[in-house]
């Protein structure tokens, strides 16, 4: 029945679009650079970010609010403001290039048909008058030139997958509990069953237990239709739950690309260790501790490390910008890393 | 009456009415339902609970910006009438409130000094030690040099510094006690600590008490003595903070600690145990025990028929439930 259900779900939108190799990489960034326009200057959101996600696998972008998070999912989907200054570097799914695409073939080939997004407190932005069932359709009658009852079948399909019961398909936002509507956008980043979903704060104005039910989600449908997601999040207790792998950024920077065994046990950058300390456990008896200081301004940021003037373990050669310095399978971005073999 | 008590609430009913006409009711929202607690000088509590189970309508009470329907509040020895003015104008003055969302609760229009001279200005505080006061406060804060933060508007702070800035505030009439309602779930993982510590500190410089009101009980955990577990309008569990974390005896409590992750890299392969449903409404609530609908471990015809009264299994640890008979 399961794997019917996903050959299905397959067929119905393998209708005119790249095949995907069986696996492999499926996300390449390569130098990824968002400056946003301001009136006292420029503001460098994300700065040169790079990184590879395997199919299958669930990256977790951890950071402080202000970090570029949110703005790497958004230059990534493009979805961009009017202030652009630099959009720069080269994005890769699935072997393409899609930076090269033009605005109209990347919103017919890419946006919501490779990548869908969950954005921000978007349980709140369900339209009112609109039935949640035809909300959960729409990109499937309108883009997919998909039929009413086929579209719903797959409507009803995905509200099964993230756990919420077919009647609700024809309800109103309002009818529907805080969890049931965050359940719902989910449904509709995976009505047209795309290649990565992009979470971004999944589960922030959530209760405790409505936010482990939707995690239980999240990993079912990880582990069942083996989807890939990017978990856009400062909640690192609770990224803990999806994450194979930890991009952490600070100011703007990638600064440390990590397994999870290896992020949430012993991570290497100070700005991580650090962040690891602040987190407070339940379970471990750890009084967490926390950052002095403030991230630097993303329109004048220092020279040098970012992170220099609020670590610990700060020595000369921190006045210089680190580069990508390659740790075993870990990627940091620190000083600190230098002798190891080679550059990233 | 113990000297050292600054709160003691007994059977606290807060319930809104739904609607009238003339002598009928639609009934009520039973926000609080029968709630009894006591906070000594100097002690930390906290309440946990889901949104909806009553914990700010409880707080609300506390600060008497709700009327409740039916139980005692007696504050510092002073047993307080909600109808009389001169009691919640008092009262008013005994508690310092810090919000959920600091820069909701700075207005925009007034800057530091303004905003923090608002509260001295309406209870009559002369214009000198007012000065003197509002410098304290800042000081006590840590927002210093004091006199670059003196002429800023909430806009040019960050989180934690607004929220710094409503501590302050909260200070600022010498109360005794400090109600936070999840004073640092708006704000970064690297600063809740921060501000959780700032508060502990300025609560052992002049013997406060504080209650944190808060859903994540793994943040102020070691910031508070106690802690309470609410559900559905009740207090269902009420220890020691450590014991509640250790050794959770309600049903809920239980499923409620299950889902609290911890930062381990093998939550990816595990699923969570919730309970199935939602909580009740507190409207018509349950009848007799109002999880027992949830509940893994209900007792037929007692559970769902009679409401458990308040037992007390090991010292000083209270719980509502027929497990502990």
């Amino acid at each position: 029945m399961r794997l019917n259900m996903r050959r299905q779900s397959k067929a119905v939108v393998e209708k005119g679009r790249v095949v995907r190799p069986a696996d492999g990489t499926l996300l390449k960034v390569e130098d990824l650079s968002l400056y946003f326009r301001a009136s006292y200057g420029v503001v460098r959101a994300v700065e040169g970010a790079s990184f590879e996600l395997a199919r299958g696998q669930s990256l977790a972008v951890l950071g402080e609010s202000g970090c570029g998070k949110t703005s790497l999912a958004k230059a990534i989907l493009r979805l961009l403001p009017q202030n652009i200054d630099t959009y720069s570097g080269r994005v890769f799914l699935n072997g393409t290039d899609i930076m090269k695409l033009n605005e109209q073939s990347f919103r017919r080939q890419v946006r919501w048909k490779q990548i869908s997004l969950v954005s921000q407190a978007a349980m709140n932005s369900l339209n009112p008058v609109l039935k949640v069932g035809y909300q959960v359709a729409e990109p499937l009658l309108l883009d997919h030139g998909m039929g009413k009852r086929e579209a719903f079948e797959r409507a009803r399909e995905v509200f099964r997958i993230v756990g919420v019961p077919e009647a609700f398909l024809s309800r109103y936002a309002f009818e529907l509990s805080g969890g049931m509507r965050q359940r719902a956008i989910i449904a509709m980043a995976l009505t047209t069953n795309p290649d990565l979903v992009i979470l971004d704060e999944p589960t922030s104005a959530l209760d405790v237990l409505t936010q482990a039910g939707i995690m239980n989600a999240l990993k079912k449908i990880k582990k069942e239709l083996g989807q890939s997601f990017m978990l856009i999040t400062h909640d690192i207790a609770t990224s803990s739950e999806l994450a194979d792998e930890v991009l952490c950024m600070y100011a703007g920077q990638l600064v440390e690309h990590s397994k999870a065994e290896r992020f949430y046990r012993e991570p290497l950058h100070p700005y991580a260790q650090r962040l690891m300390a602040s987190v407070p456990t339940l379970r471990v008896d750890k009084k967490p501790e926390f950052i002095p200081g403030q991230p630097p301004s993303l329109f004048n940021p220092p020279e040098g490390c970012r992170f220099a003037a609020r670590c610990h373990k700060r020595f000369e050669r921190c006045d210089e910008e680190p580069p990508l310095f390659v740790h075993g399978d870990e990627t940091v971005k620190c000083w600190l890393y230098e002798t190891d073999l080679g550059h990233g | 009456m113990d000297n050292n008590k600054i709160v003691s609430i007994k059977d606290l009913r807060t319930w809104f009415e739904l609607k009238r006409w003339g002598f009928f009711s639609a009934g009520f929202v039973r926000a609080v339902d029968g709630v009894s607690f006591d906070l000594a000088r100097g002690e930390a509590i906290t309440i946990v609970g889901e949104s909806g189970s009553g914990k700010t309508t409880l707080l609300r009470t506390l600060l008497g910006l709700v009327k409740p329907t039916g139980g005692e509040v007696v504050f510092g020895g002073r047993k307080i009438d909600h109808s009389n003015p001169a009691d919640l104008s008092w009262l008013r003055c005994q508690v310092g409130f810090v919000q959920q969302d600091p820069y909701g609760a700075l207005s925009p229009f007034m800057n530091v000094h303004r905003i923090l001279s608002e509260p001295l200005i309406i209870n009559k505080v002369d214009p000198h030690e007012r000065e003197q006061r509002i410098r304290e406060s800042l000081e006590e804060v840590r927002l210093i040099p004091v006199d670059d933060f003196l002429t800023k508007f909430p806009h040019m702070l960050s989180g934690g510094q607004q929220q710094r800035l409503v501590v302050a505030r909260a200070l600022i009439l010498h109360p005794m006690l400090i109600a936070a309602d999840e004073p640092v779930s708006m704000l970064d993982a690297s600063v809740r600590v921060e501000i959780l510590e700032l508060m502990r500190r300025i609560q052992e410089a002049h013997n406060l008490g504080v209650m944190y009101i808060t859903h994540d009980l793994s943040s102020v955990r070691y910031f508070s003595q106690r802690a309470f577990v609410m559900y559905a309008a009740n207090l269902v569990e009420k220890t020691d903070v450590n014991e509640i974390v250790s050794n959770p005896l309600h049903p809920y409590t239980q499923v409620l600690l299950n889902a609290i992750p911890d930062p381990e890299p093998e939550n990816v392969a595990k699923f969570r145990d919730i309970p199935p449903g939602e909580p009740p409404s507190l409207i018509n609530p349950p009848t007799g025990c109002r999880f027992h609908p949830r509940c893994p471990r209900k007792i037929e015809g007692l559970c769902d028929t009679e409401e458990p009264p308040e037992f007390e299994p090991s010292p000083s640890h209270f719980v509502q439930c027929w497990l502990y008979r």
